[in-house]
């Protein structure tokens, strides 16, 4: 976790001569899940947009992995990264497979790798090959294109996806269940991801580091608890200072990370991936302080109230 | 099969198909109507010597339109070529409002008598059309598939290939369909400068007062031209993208 994927230094991007980014430093360590937050217009997407080189910076260095961006070929970089975006992009003439397979593709890999490799990804999102990997992209739902969109951007199994409001087109109850499978991917896989979203709860719920952006600026960069806890300013205040937003944290913070291993305590065990919403109202319903955690191979140990307000 | 049964293309293709090689089995038509027009057949030129003409001129001009409006179209929705958008469709406008007739005039001196200057003012009335609809067509093609198409790494040439042209095949289509179309009818007044079109039949008819030559003509151009129209229909049907 110390290396950093991403360094960006002292980089500056304006239009016109109206600065959209501002002497940004920024380094994001490898397997890091990273949210670029912030309102519109404060950065983020261009930030990210800069990474791979879809925008031209005019000042700062920016290396992934160790090596400068600018001192490889654009295209070459582009296809060593994944890269997804709001309302996907799927190119609409294209089948399912044609999209996914579209980077493969670039890189001239053998028919049957990419075959293989589009049943593998479409698995992985629990989108079934036989059925889908022949539909065009209107004959699915908003939340299935979204997949594909992902499984487009892991196609050819990336170390770093970048991702622009990926999921800002779709309801709620489909970003949520975007939001998990995505999660289980950056769990399993270990990729680093830089993900912009201007919607704080969804960055609480994806994010081990935000950055927060404000006018071109970072105004803070922390973990999801250090930003709620301890803002760096008042404009970071006020950006997650929403009603509730204590509450909510623990509504996505899961009882794993909060877990004391081996702890034995009597009663009815609550499974590690409950979240801490769920072990709070466990504890209230029970009236007691502590609870059994249960993970995939039986007991793993327990959680205490306090451990909710660590 | 019934399906091609059922497409007018085939039914006014085929009443074309029968005026153009046996017009004269209408003669005692036109000598019933027209009593003092003889003979009552156009027969300076065979209908089917025209039809090649015609097709030849319509075809030489389109293709020449299509090849230069779709290269200016690419060149001017290109980065470096973005600024010479207004003025390539300034000059499709411009070259657009000379009557072909005139442009005929003009190019006669330069090009002599025949099908040379027909070539050139069809070629010239075609080309708007045609760059028209290909410039749209690109710039429809929506901004998230281009940023979604380097954001991957398609290069230039990839993603005007695979995702560009492709999208706007329809609308380019459109273009041409119309241009042909239009090509088709104005072709005719290449005859006054010598060329051979149905164009001839009528210019004659006109000077010699002979109205049966003028239906015969005009006749044969519409349906040729509705004929064209339909064909382009099917193919645009065939070329719709499989994604709509």
């Amino acid at each position: 976790m110390t290396e950093p994927m991403i360094e960006i230094t002292g980089v500056s991007k304006a239009y016109d001569g109206r600065a959209v980014v501002s002497d940004l430093s920024l380094s994001v360590p490898k397997g890091a899940f990273c949210v670029l937050l912030g309102p519109s217009g404060c950065g983020k997407s261009t930030t990210l947009r800069m990474i791979n080189r879809l925008v031209p910076f005019d000042a700062g260095t920016i290396r992934i992995d160790g090596e400068d961006v600018t001192q490889v070929a654009p295209q070459a970089l582009r296809r060593q990264i994944g890269y997804a975006i709001q309302s996907t992009g799927l190119f609409p003439h294209w089948r399912v497979e044609d999209n996914i397979a579209t980077v493969p593709r670039l890189l001239r890999w053998p028919a049957e790798r990419v075959r293989d490799r589009v049943t593998e990804l479409l698995t992985l999102l629990r989108l079934d090959p036989d059925t889908y990997r022949g539909k065009y992209p209107h004959q699915l739902s908003g939340g299935e294109q979204q997949r594909v969109g992902v499984a487009r951007a892991l196609a050819a199994d990336p170390d770093l996806l970048l991702m622009d409001e990926p999921f800002g087109a779709v309801d709620p109850i489909t970003r949520d269940a975007l939001q998990a499978e995505l999660l289980r991917i950056h769990r399993t896989t270990g990729k680093t991801i830089v993900f912009v979203t201007h919607d704080i709860e969804e960055a609480l719920r994806l994010a081990t580091v935000i950055a927060i952006m404000e006018s071109g600026r970072l105004a803070q960069l922390g973990t999801p608890l250090d930003i709620i806890e301890r803002p760096a300013s008042n404009f970071v205040r006020g950006f997650v200072g929403v009603q509730g937003i204590e509450l909510k944290l623990l509504a996505v913070r899961r009882v794993a990370d909060r877990v004391r291993r081996g702890e034995i305590v009597a009663g009815e065990p609550i499974p590690a991936d409950a979240t801490l919403a769920d072990a709070l109202a466990a504890m209230i319903a029970r009236r007691v302080d502590q609870l059994p955690v249960r993970g995939e191979d039986g007991q793993v140990g327990a959680i205490a109230l306090a451990d909710l307000l660590r | 099969m019934t399906r091609t049964l059922k497409t007018p293309a085939l039914w006014v293709g085929l009443l074309f198909a029968i005026l153009l090689l046996d017009m004269p089995a209408l003669r005692p038509l036109f000598a019933v109507s027209f009593p003092a027009v003889t003979p009552e057949i156009f027969d300076r030129a065979g209908f089917g010597e025209l039809f090649l003409s015609h097709l030849g001129l319509v075809a030489a001009s389109s293709v020449a339109a299509t090849f230069v409006g779709m290269a200016l179209a690419i060149f001017v929705t290109r980065p470096a070529g973005r600024d010479f958008r207004t003025t390539a469709n300034m000059l499709a406008i411009i070259d657009q409002v000379f009557p072909p007739a005139a442009v005929l005039a003009l190019a006669v001196p330069a090009l002599g008598f025949g099908p040379k200057p027909t070539i050139v003012a069809l070629f010239l009335y075609g080309l708007l059309p045609i760059l028209e609809n290909a410039i749209a067509g690109i710039e429809n093609v929506p901004t998230a598939l281009r940023e979604a198409g380097r954001g991957m790494g398609l290069s230039p040439y990839q993603l005007l290939r695979d995702v560009e042209l492709p999208l706007a095949a329809p609308v380019i289509l459109a273009g041409v369909r119309v241009s042909v179309t239009i090509g088709i009818g104005t072709a005719t007044i290449g005859s006054t400068v010598g060329a051979l079109t149905f164009g001839t039949p009528i210019f004659d008819g006109l000077a010699g007062n002979k109205l049966p030559y003028v239906l015969q003509g005009a006749v044969l151009v519409a349906l040729f031209a509705i004929v064209t129209d339909l064909l382009f229909g099917l193919l645009a049907r065939r070329l719709r993208p499989p994604g709509s």
